[in-house]
């Protein structure tokens, strides 16, 4: 076995174990700091991919940027233990676990019929060599630089959104 | 023999991270003897004088009193998140260091480079995504402590250091596009010849800029809101006690550390030397700057110091004068050798410039008010280093085309 591959089984399970935690955890805080975790090992797991930059991205705005305002609110807000009341016991055991085996049946299913998946595992996927980050930048800046431009006015339209929203109470 | 040159990679990282853990463990310690003394100065007091000659051993007295000290921890507090914010502040701190190349990346032992541990092609990126998960340390620490103090420095040191982050990786971003790289190495190649190449030449306003959003992203003074004795006691880590505050401790100034050589690589060339390359008598700074040390300690070891104080700076004397004496030797008649003294000599002589800018700064400064501080970030930091990427931006574009 190559180091790539322990390393692959030992992150992907780090998330999983992650995001089982950010869902049973009672405590916010704890859920927030699986989600870190998450992210953190799908980082790891884009370094493996030889993608240098999203890995390195992801770090810096998810888990340095977003989770931090989340972590801040938390705080800030003091937000107690989840409380589990019967309705949401019920709906746990009549909704929540079908829909999640169904799920998982669902991604299992496309999966396999999926040939990616297959070439994957068989080390035959045409991509395999990492991108560079000039590579990344000529692809946001030349050939996808409408979509990428539109997003970020989008992005930028919710912030000023935002601001107008939470100034209407003065 | 077999198995080293097999595992080049591994031997080699393995030994560069456990003398670089020493060396900045040591230098940990004694840039808070360094502290103390500059700030004594300023204050005209002596600091640190009774354990060991000038106080040089007290490092390792407080070392040892911080291992002994009963730990206490608050019973309300969340047991789990309390341990790991002390481990996760130091640890993120240590990591980041493994990005910093402290001499020219192109000496290799085993065909790996000898002064980073970490040799990645975008070490900026990976040094900004260590630092910026760098916060939880400090807002773990205030929310797990179950207390009102820590909360609210908590709270204000999370909301500070998100504020001036975004500053600071906005000041840096001219540099980078001066350099055409994220990674360290070709940033440093960018500022070779002499001083006049350095980057703060063109990049001032974003040297300033970076400056002060460093000073304020390692909660220092005048920036130290989270911590202001006055009004909160100590801050995040008012509950903690023992070695898991001296955790945090040893966190902030390893942040000095990244921080000051960030702005070393990125401003002032790194380990290059600020004079041409074509001056050779820079060969035999160091050995200068060794011999100078081991005189002035031989002269204070003669006339001042008394009993066993006098023995004391007398082995200081030594290692000084022993040292400069090598470098002497490695100058005169092996100066094919030399860059690997000259590398890190001239790093640390400017980490330490910077590092003496921290203390003047925190012996000399008031701290700000809250609000203040938040108006500073946002209202003036931000839009003088957003300008000065556009204007860099303009520049670059005009002259190049």
């Amino acid at each position: 076995m190559s180091l790539p591959f322990v390393l692959f089984f030992l992150l992907a399970f780090v998330a999983v174990a992650g995001a089982l935690t950010l869902i049973l955890a009672r405590e916010p805080i704890h859920s927030a700091l699986a989600l870190i975790l998450v992210m953190i090992s799908l980082a790891v797991l884009y370094l493996l991919l030889g993608a240098e930059f999203i890995a390195g991205v992801q770090v810096i705005v998810y888990a340095g940027a977003i989770m931090v305002l989340f972590v801040f609110v938390i705080m800030l807000l003091n937000a107690g233990v989840e409380e589990r009341t019967d309705f949401s016991k019920l709906a746990t055991k009549y909704v929540g676990y079908p829909l999640a085996i169904f799920l998982i049946i669902e991604f299992a299913y496309w999966m396999a019929r999926s040939t990616i998946g297959r070439e994957i595992a068989t080390g035959t996927a045409a991509n395999t060599t990492s991108v560079s980050t000039e590579a990344l930048s000529r692809m946001i800046f030349q050939s996808y630089l409408l979509p990428f431009e539109a997003t970020s006015i989008l992005i930028l339209i919710a912030i000023i959104g935002a601001l107008v929203l939470a100034k209407k109470g003065e | 023999m077999d198995f080293i040159t097999q595992h080049a990679v591994l031997v080699v990282s393995l030994a560069k991270i456990a003398v670089l853990l020493f060396v900045v463990m040591t230098a940990l310690a004694y840039l808070t003897w360094f502290e103390r003394k500059v700030v004594a100065r300023i204050q005209s007091r002596w600091g640190p004088y009774y354990v060991g000659a000038h106080g040089l051993l007290q490092p390792l007295a407080d070392g040892v009193k911080f291992l002994f000290k009963e730990d206490v921890t608050p019973p309300a507090a969340d047991k789990f998140v309390y341990v790991l914010a002390p481990f996760m502040s130091l640890a993120l701190a240590l990591t980041a260091i493994a990005l910093i190349p402290f001499g020219p990346s192109n000496l290799l032992v085993l065909g790996q480079p000898v002064f980073v541990v970490a040799n990645v092609g975008i070490s900026l990126i990976f040094l900004f995504a260590i630092t910026s998960i760098g916060v939880y340390g400090v807002a773990l620490a205030g929310w797990s402590s179950n207390s009102k103090y820590p909360l609210l420095g908590g709270v204000r040191s999370s909301a500070q250091m998100i504020s001036y982050e975004v500053s600071m990786t906005l000041s840096v971003v001219g540099v980078l596009l001066l350099a055409h790289s994220f990674g360290f190495s070709a940033i440093i190649e960018n500022q070779r010849g002499s001083i006049l190449n350095w980057h703060f030449i063109p990049q001032i306003v974003g040297f300033l800029c970076y400056l002060t959003a460093a000073v304020a992203e390692t909660n220092r003074v005048p920036f130290d809101l989270p911590e202001a004795e006055t009004e909160l006691v100590a801050g995040f880590h008012t509950e903690y006690s023992s070695f898991k505050f001296a955790m945090f401790f040893m966190a902030e100034y390893a942040n000095m550390i990244t921080v000051s050589s960030l702005a070393t690589i990125l401003f002032f060339g790194g380990w290059l030397s600020p004079f041409p390359d074509s001056w050779t008598f820079q060969n035999f700074l160091p050995a200068l700057f060794l011999l100078g040390t081991a005189a002035y300690c031989a002269f204070d070891t003669v006339v001042y110091m008394r009993g066993i104080a006098r023995l004391q700076f007398a082995v200081v004397t030594m290692l000084a004068g022993g040292l400069g004496t090598a470098c002497l030797g490695l100058a005169i008649f092996k100066p094919e050798f030399m860059p690997y003294v000259m590398g890190p000599f001239w790093f640390i002589a400017k980490l330490l410039v910077f590092m003496f800018f921290y203390v003047i700064v925190r012996g000399t400064l008031p701290r700000f008010r809250y609000d203040q501080l938040m108006s500073f970030g946002w209202k003036f930091l931000l839009p003088v280093s957003l300008a000065n990427l556009v204007i860099t931006a303009f520049v670059l574009i005009v002259r190049h085309g």
